[in-house]
């Protein structure tokens, strides 16, 4: 593959890495832990919110965020193909 | 009609249900390694590259949840109420980690080993060996857990000694690592997944439908009680009566909380045994693919144990608290006997008190105990109990199973056939990969026969270890190309001797002294692998751009893996 489009593709995964991690950050240590007393003032059925979130919420949107990132990896894949 | 003749199976007990289902169990382990030996040293190290995704999705659920996981988390929690996130949710935000930043350029390196690629990425031979001795050194602190594991389920359910326990594990384990390899581990992590999430949902479903009337843990744990007040609201409200903080809110300070959650997710990320399994699938997509997968099964235990922890909590209080001694179920005496339960009526009144205030306690519970007397608690048919102890095997087996096969493969790859006598043979090298693990397994079960009282202490290590060292080089290795030898090694040099020194002093040296007034900013030994990854990473930068550039050649494997394709058909493109 040509440099400049190894390149190109090297800073389009870089780019949804830092999508996909931010959010991861900001579920975890953001509504789970640094501002879970402010999110425990939300009632979420049986559950105050930031409780949810810690021992919940962000492992689903975990397991959610792997899943978004292969597949927007497959498709990076092809589009440059560089697929298998 | 059916069910008389049924009842006389309903009616064994407790002993005989487990006798059957453990058997039934080894047996299918045993079957499952005869059916699939290594024939090569590829076979044995990563399976010959050829596990389809979805079952290393499943082997990895397996290898990752340890006894620890199945047996003693969801009781930690119990325990712990909010705080108990940190292994929640640290225990499973590394995997997405290890899916977006290591799985995928690891296996497109495609070599054996987590020390092999150190090695060649840094081009050194002591970079290779410093972390073959931290893979050592993680795989054992954690290994010698796993057969304790296996001699307490066996103590307390086949009523045999520990020891005997722990031999009957080793015997096992021996069998299917040492003949099957990798290859064998991954089909029987497979089984042993389907076993274990098996085991631990029936008892969850079983409390959940109890309490809330709802079959699903995740959703009764939000659920209401028969008195129409909210399961959490309910249960802060018993903690408080009794004098402890409410169940929904910690008593860990915010900082700590962070680093915790932040070095376990690193560690878990920097976990050899985690690593290996990214190694033993045909493709670059497929290590992502299967990353993914192997959340997804994880997630189904990490979601239900916070609310096993919440049903068992306030079954427990609600059972004994105040309550006559006399008049106290029979789970209670079963397990004062192994010691795990306490009583000691310090105003002779007769009642259980258990209160937060320690001087006034009358009741202590070991927090191991919560998931496995659950369901005698709950007052659950036998063969759920004989399950879940079946259950608690299976994740104490794969666990070992899979950190073995890392101390065998860093012993007869990285040190014998890499470092010390390149000479060897294929056939050699296999055999060498044999004894270790043969080896590995003896010294794993003398230390679960006598666990030295460090066992509890060195876990931190184990993950503070893998978040200072591994974790740091790995990453800089394949996203800062201009990353070199001098950087890495001295940033893992530094990053551990700081991260070592902080927890020796504190579980060590001055246990007196870890109280969190003495912390280094308020963080916990526990949480000091997160500061020890920063400094490591900090001082590679650092030292880094002061040296020289890398060599050519490992700028090319640098750009090779950041590249699915294979190398050949990738330039030619």
């Amino acid at each position: 593959m040509a440099q400049t489009k190894m390149q190109e593709y090297w800073s389009k995964n870089i780019r949804y890495l830092t999508i996909l991690l931010s959010i991861w950050f900001i579920v975890s240590y953001g509504m789970g832990i640094f501002f879970v007393d402010a999110l425990n003032n939300i009632q979420l059925g049986g559950f105050k919110l930031g409780f949810w979130m810690a021992q919940q919420g962000s492992i689903y949107v975990f397991v959610a965020l792997i899943f978004v990132y292969v597949a927007w990896m497959n498709k990076l894949d092809k589009e440059y193909d560089v697929d298998e | 009609m059916d069910y008389i003749f049924l009842q006389p199976i309903l009616a064994l007990s407790i002993q005989t249900w487990t006798y059957i289902m453990v058997g039934a169990t080894f047996s299918l382990y045993i079957g499952i390694a005869v059916w699939s030996r290594a024939s090569s040293t590829s076979d044995f190290y990563v399976a010959g590259k050829g596990v389809h995704p979805l079952a290393n999705g499943l082997a990895t659920a397996a290898d990752w949840m340890s006894a620890a996981s199945f047996i003693s988390m969801a009781g930690l929690i119990s325990f712990m109420g909010y705080d108990g996130a940190v292994y929640l949710m640290g225990w499973t935000g590394g995997y997405v980690l290890l899916a977006l930043l290591l799985a995928p350029y690891l296996r497109k390196y495609g070599k054996f080993t987590v020390p092999d690629f150190i090695g060649e990425r840094y081009y050194s031979q002591t970079a290779r060996l410093v972390a073959v001795i931290c893979a050592i050194f993680v795989s054992f602190t954690y290994v010698a857990g796993q057969m304790r594991g296996v001699g307490v389920v066996f103590s307390r359910f086949l009523e045999t000694s520990v020891e005997m326990g722990v031999i009957i594990g080793m015997a096992i384990v021996f069998f299917y690592a040492v003949v099957g390899g990798m290859k064998g581990i991954t089909y029987t992590q497979v089984a042993q997944y389907c076993v274990l999430i098996f085991a631990f949902l029936v008892p969850a479903i079983f409390i959940s439908i109890q309490m809330t009337g709802n079959p699903i843990p995740q959703l009764g744990f939000g659920g209401t009680v028969s008195d129409g007040t909210y399961l959490l609201d309910k249960l802060d409200g018993l903690n408080q009566a009794l004098g402890f903080s409410a169940y929904t809110e910690g008593s860990k300070s915010t900082i700590d909380v962070f680093c915790i959650t932040a070095a376990l997710m690193v560690g878990t990320a920097g976990l050899p045994h985690v690593i290996i399994r990214f190694f033993t699938v045909p493709k670059v997509s497929d290590a992502r693919l299967s990353a993914g997968y192997a959340l997804l099964f994880i997630a189904i235990l990490y979601t239900t144990a916070p609310a096993v922890a919440a049903f068992a909590r306030t079954n427990m209080i609600e059972t004994v608290s105040n309550k006559p001694y006399s008049e106290v179920p029979s789970w209670v005496s079963n397990w004062e006997k192994t010691g795990l339960i306490v009583f000691e009526d310090k105003n002779g009144d007769g009642i259980i008190n258990y209160v937060a205030d320690k001087e006034k306690n009358e009741l202590k519970v070991d927090r191991d105990i919560m998931v496995l007397a659950n369901p005698e608690i709950a007052n659950l048919p036998a063969w759920v109990i004989a399950l879940v102890a079946a259950g608690g095997l299976a994740a104490a087996l794969s666990t070992a199973a899979g950190l073995l096969l890392v101390i065998s493969s860093s012993i007869s790859h990285d040190l014998l056939k890499q470092s010390f006598k390149p000479d060897l043979t294929e056939k050699q090298e296999l055999l060498a990969a044999r004894s270790a693990a043969g080896l590995a397994v003896v010294i794993a079960g003398y230390f679960g026969i006598n666990p030295p009282d460090f066992v509890a202490a060195v876990v931190a290590f184990a993950f503070g270890l893998a978040a200072s060292s591994f974790f740091p080089a790995i990453i800089l290795g394949i996203f800062d190309k201009r990353m070199n030898m001098q950087g890495a090694v001295s940033g893992m040099v530094v990053g551990l001797l700081f991260t070592t020194a902080y927890i020796i002093y504190f579980k060590f040296i001055s246990p007196a002294s870890n109280v969190p007034a003495n912390w280094f900013l308020g963080i916990s030994p526990e949480g000091i692998g997160f500061v020890g990854m920063l400094v490591n990473a900090a001082i590679s930068l650092v030292v880094s751009r002061m040296t020289d550039a890398p060599p050519q050649e490992v700028q090319e494997m640098v750009e090779n893996i950041r590249v699915p394709r294979g190398a050949g058909t990738a330039h030619a493109h």
